[in-house]
């Protein structure tokens, strides 16, 4: 794969690097892991294989063996060999077509599968991109034009037998396609859910009921370490000499100035700031979708609607990977069949 | 001692602020690491508390409990009563070469006066105690050095460095630490080590490890 343009913020990311937090090694991983899963998926990659994560401004790249990739996530302006390219379905792509990713319309994280994906070197167990240790995906750093990344190929049935449809030139794509796996807000408030967390009972009362009344706006300095909210400030708790403690994506910590801050996929290991509690996992896609300027609330929900939401989801994801699967199923078949 | 949720991946054994509370969260750690938790995908343990992340498992809750949580919780309960060993491996002493001062150590001049100290002294001070390694965390291999004499503590800057060399010695609040890689940093920098404090082809990959006692060794400049 060759980099004609790499974006502002183009990284590889698998779904993280887990084991070494004790070493104050950061998880990292893809900020929406859904949309980066389905994207594996629909190229029948296992759904932890490294992807490219695409923040509101995307690459311009080109392959030079034929190909099958995906994009799912935030919505980009995408097109092969000038043809628009859609999300959320595989796609086969001529060696040498131009894949442009250009700008997000909805949503802030877009995710590029590639079939057999790129021959990334793991480090410490995982191939996400830790960009200040300057190690992991490709070099420990974002996509630069004239970088050619190796990929190491899909298997040959995967890619034959695609016939492209009227006005698609260098590119093929079925007619079917997944519902997006993420809502995108596109400027309408979302809900978030949370758990209460370890100093929860210790903020003012008047706090607590602020935090789940008020309508917060995601700030312009949020970035993949954390959302940074804007709202009325948060009284915090009287608790000197806090000691830091772990930390996990979705902590919600509220520092001296009173703007809670929502860790993200790439926080340190630890925290020291007191925290109300923790996004549910089920929301945090959501979450990574959200662009500055975007509006929330927040509501507490228990243990078992959390973990019955997240239970669900994993279902649905299950059953997604066997439709999916019987979708190519019965693609192969009919290259096979003979034709009348 | 408590166990709370983090969320729905991830929950927080807290022995609260007690001596001891350390050693309890790294023995916890260490009895997990022998026999982990159904699900469980990590550990970061702190000063006072061990975080455990991990996945609900199954379609449906565990048997006989609400949730993954509660059996979880059940299962670290049952654990801490019964006898837990310390940690196995008794920490290392490690020594760390320093030059202090000068351009190797940009604050050493300024702390050193707002201590009431000549920097020699600051420095004799500095490099004469042994630390111990509380916890990792804020950036890989980064320790927290806990036993800096009062007389060397300060607050953290009021406006952090947007880049902090790597290797530097610094201190910050009641720690003294080496910034493993070049960071944004808000602590005082005194000196700078060459010795690497993270390596991702090590095993492990961060020299130091919580129980470790470290000292400096002042280098001629």
């Amino acid at each position: 794969m060759r980099v004609l343009r790499g974006g502002p913020l183009t990284l590889f990311q698998d779904l993280g690097r887990w084991g070494f937090q004790r070493h104050g090694v950061p998880v990292g991983g893809a900020m929406d892991e859904v949309s980066a899963r389905v994207a594996n998926l629909l190229v029948g990659n296992a759904p932890g294989e490294a992807v490219l994560e695409i923040t509101l401004q995307g690459p311009s790249l080109v392959f030079d063996s034929d190909c099958l990739v995906a994009l799912c996530g935030a919505r980009f302006a995408v097109h092969a060999g000038g043809c628009p390219v859609l999300p959320d379905r595989p796609v086969r792509l001529a060696a040498g077509t131009v894949l442009e990713i250009g700008a997000a319309a909805a949503g802030c994280r877009g995710y590029l599968a590639l079939a057999g994906g790129w021959a990334l070197e793991p480090v410490l167990g995982s191939c996400s991109t830790f960009a200040p240790g300057g190690f992991g995906g490709w070099l420990g750093r974002g996509l630069r034009r004239g970088d050619q990344v190796p990929v190491r190929g899909a298997e040959a049935t995967r890619l034959e037998g695609w016939s492209a449809q009227p006005g698609q030139t260098g590119m093929a794509s079925p007619r079917w396609s997944v519902r997006p796996p993420v809502v995108l807000q596109e400027g309408r408030p979302a809900r978030v859910r949370f758990l209460p967390g370890l100093h929860w009972n210790a903020f003012p009362a008047q706090s607590r009921k602020a935090f789940t009344t008020q309508r917060y706006r995601v700030g312009a300095r949020s970035d993949a370490m954390g959302c940074r909210l804007e709202g009325l400030p948060l009284p915090g708790p009287d608790l000197p000499d806090l000691p830091s403690a772990g930390v996990t994506y979705g902590t919600l910590q509220v520092p001296p100035d009173g703007q809670p801050i929502v860790l993200m996929a790439h926080r340190h290991t630890t925290g020291g700031y007191p925290r109300l509690g923790e996004v549910i996992a089920a929301d945090l896609p959501l979450l990574a979708q959200m662009r500055p300027g975007d509006t929330l609330g927040f509501d507490i929900v228990t243990t078992e609607e959390a973990e019955s939401l997240y239970r669900r989801r994993e279902a649905a994801m299950q059953a997604l990977e066997q439709a999916i699967v019987m979708q190519e199923k019965q693609r192969r078949d009919a290259v096979h069949r003979p034709q009348l | 001692m408590r166990v709370l949720p983090a969320g729905d991946r991830a929950l927080l054994v807290d022995f609260g602020q007690r001596a001891g509370a350390g050693a309890s969260a790294l023995a916890l750690a260490a009895e997990l690491d022998r026999e982990p938790l159904p699900g469980q995908r990590d550990l970061v343990p702190a000063t006072t508390s061990l975080m455990v992340h991990y996945e609900p498992l199954g379609s449906a809750p565990p048997e006989g409990h609400a949730s993954s949580f509660a059996l979880l919780r059940a299962a670290i309960e049952e654990r801490l009563r019964g006898r837990v060993r310390a940690a196995e491996t008794a920490g290392r002493e490690v020594e760390i070469p320093v030059r202090y001062g000068g351009e190797a150590g940009e604050d050493l001049e300024a702390v050193a006066q707002a201590c009431g100290l000549e920097p020699a002294q600051f420095v004799a001070l500095h490099s004469a105690a042994v630390y111990h390694v509380d916890m990792l965390g804020f950036l890989p291999g980064f320790a927290y050095l806990g036993g800096l004499d009062e007389r060397l503590r300060m607050p953290r800057r009021r406006v952090p460095r947007a880049r902090v060399p790597a290797g530097s010695v610094a201190i910050g609040g009641p720690y003294t630490a080496v910034y493993p890689l070049a960071s944004p940093g808000g602590w005082h920098l005194i000196g700078r080590t060459e010795v690497s404090l993270f390596d991702v082809q090590a095993d492990p990959p961060a020299l130091l490890q919580p129980g470790d006692r470290v000292h400096f060794r002042v280098l001629a400049p």
